[in-house]
């Protein structure tokens, strides 16, 4: 449904994204990352026709935005940064002016509008102006404005940004809802919600893509994928001994100290090159007799994909 | 995903430009501004024709309007900044040039509905001087078809002033600069045909120039019409310059859209 080719803008002498491509189908959402800085809004801001690339282009449901930007744009709902809106006008008056722009008419507008209105919760504040209204409030009117014509296309700049933890968890719970049935591109620097809602991430730093891959793929490339958690109740020759006896199995590259409960120990066991080692743990624990508290194994960090990946760099402000 | 609602719709740029029209000429009515305006000019334009120095409106023995015309360019030159200076400025403050420009309005609809608000909004004001035009019948016999004359150049001076103000809107986000400016540029417009700036021209200038910028002159063309002649070239002379600088609107919009 999106498909981004060698997206290139320049700012002057400054290139803020450099050569982008990749595709976004039907039924994915895609999750996509970077410092602040690194070209995703721009990104986005292109594939939406409101600004022009420098060079590359971008297809969003058969319809090239450099060439029939209105098409593409009725095709697509946008949820800018910071979910913009006029603040003079109540949410019923804003929705019902961009159902006209979207050329939803009489009863079909007032049902939809009313739809929508149900789905992200704003049948408190229709009448209030949006300027008083909270951050969560202003971005659920962002949202009803993106999804009002049922857009098969979906693009949201940092959907959730400012939400407290209840309205990001609706916020996502609405867009893993509509996953099925559209082509979904967010932009987020919070990794919890790739995890949370995203089927693909792409990475992006410094205007060029990193990585891409799904999030599982992504954790793979941590330090800590397959990292075991072991939590032993009865260390009997003290923390020093069952780290050594840790740090001797075959699999193991380095062992830290993890906070202890109830005075038992617990160790942070990392694996050379991502090896699951939980059953060689386990085994080993078995035959000392330890008694465990806990023993499980990660599947990785993102945020420590996403540090290792786009720090040191020099992240630009 | 073909419900109802996501029928492909025809997009049709006149319904486009009315909805942008709609939607800003209610923005006027929902703060004061609207109010304030209104009050002030009609408060203003009274008070002008009807100053024993100024207007002189009672002392005339004329049964017109000529006192009550006779202020609007210069009203309307720090009036219209205050209704133009918005347009364009205060989208991109509040970012929702962002959402305008990414909505499936053409670019041209959008220019066009603004500006036509605008007018809208100052057509209502100017409408509301109507007591002026019962009083003048009634106090006497006035030539009711120089008045209608009168008010239509005096509408489309306001569509003069609105255009310029629109693109020098679109240039900022900063209101105030937009208004300074604004009253700048239409001064210069008003005055281009005075005296004292033909002088000015004359001693150097070739005698073309001189005639092209007192063909500029907003207020030659106002006053010619106020008198009751409503000459064509007039009239295109102000549809002309709104439509070059709704055009050049468009223009700087879609330039400094980032």
């Amino acid at each position: 449904m999106i498909e981004i080719k060698h997206l290139v803008k320049r700012f002057g002498p400054f290139t803020a994204v450099d050569g982008v491509s990749f595709t976004v189908q039907r039924g994915e959402v895609l999750g996509f990352l970077g410092p602040n800085g690194a070209g995703k809004s721009t990104t986005m801001k292109m594939v939406t026709g409101f600004l022009t690339p420098t060079s590359g282009t971008a297809v969003v449901a058969g319809h090239d935005v450099s060439k029939e930007p209105l098409k593409v744009k009725q095709v697509i709902g946008y949820l800018p940064e910071g979910a913009p809106a006029y603040a003079d006008m109540t949410p019923e008056s804003f929705l019902n002016f961009v159902a006209g722009v979207r050329g939803l008419k009489g009863r079909a507008k007032t049902e939809r509008i009313e739809a929508v209105v149900r789905m992200v919760h704003l049948e408190g504040v229709m009448r209030q102006t949006i300027d008083t209204l909270s951050k969560g409030f202003k971005r659920r009117v962002g949202l009803a404005q993106a999804i009002l014509h049922d857009p098969d296309v979906l693009i949201m700049d940092e959907p959730t940004d400012g939400l407290d933890p209840n309205q990001k968890h609706e916020v996502r719970s609405l867009i893993k809802s509509m996953a099925a049935t559209k082509a979904i591109l967010l932009s987020t620097h919070i990794l919890e919600e790739v995890e949370a809602v995203c089927t693909r991430a792409v990475i992006i730093n410094r205007g060029k893509i990193i990585a891409d891959g799904t999030p599982s793929q992504l954790q793979a490339k941590s330090r800590f994928h397959n990292a075991v958690t072991v939590t032993v109740r009865n260390a009997s020759g003290g923390a020093a001994a069952v780290r050594g006896d840790l740090r001797s199995l075959g699999g193991v590259s380095d062992v830290q100290e993890a906070p202890g409960r109830n005075g038992a120990v617990s160790f942070l066991v990392l694996p050379k090159g991502g090896r699951a080692i939980i059953d060689e743990i386990g085994h080993h624990a078995r035959t000392k007799g330890w008694e465990l508290d806990e023993l499980h194994a990660e599947a990785g960090r993102l945020d420590e994909v996403f540090r290792s990946m786009t720090a040191g760099e020099g992240v630009k402000a | 995903m073909t419900t109802a609602a996501t029928t492909p719709r025809s997009l049709n740029p006149l319904s486009r430009t009315l909805c942008v029209l709609k939607r800003e000429l209610a923005g006027y009515f929902v703060t004061p501004v609207a109010y304030v305006f209104i009050v002030i000019f009609l408060f203003v334009t009274g008070v002008f024709t009807w100053s024993k120095d100024l207007g002189g409106f009672f002392d005339r023995g004329q049964a017109d309007l000529g006192a009550f015309f006779y202020f609007h360019p210069w009203l309307y030159l720090f009036l219209i900044p205050a209704i133009s200076m918005r347009l364009w400025a205060e989208e991109r403050k509040q970012g929702t040039i962002e959402l305008l420009m990414t909505l499936p309005i053409p670019l041209p609809a959008a220019v066009l509905g603004k500006f036509l608000a605008a007018w809208a909004f100052a057509g209502i004001a100017l409408a509301m001087t109507f007591p002026m035009w019962v009083t003048v019948n009634y106090l006497g016999k006035p030539d009711n078809g120089v008045i209608v004359a009168a008010y239509i150049g005096s509408f489309l001076m306001a569509g003069g002033f609105l255009a310029v103000g629109s693109f020098v809107s679109a240039l900022t986000k900063n209101q105030v600069i937009a208004f300074v400016i604004t009253v700048v540029l239409c001064f210069g417009f008003l005055i281009s045909g005075y005296a004292p700036v033909m002088d000015m021209l004359s001693g150097w200038a070739p005698a073309a120039v001189v005639d092209a910028v007192a063909g500029f002159s907003f207020l030659t063309r106002f006053d010619s019409i106020s008198k009751g002649v409503i000459d064509l070239r007039d009239l295109v002379f102000f549809f002309s310059m709104i439509a070059v600088f709704l055009f050049a609107t468009a223009i700087v919009v879609d330039a400094k859209k980032a």
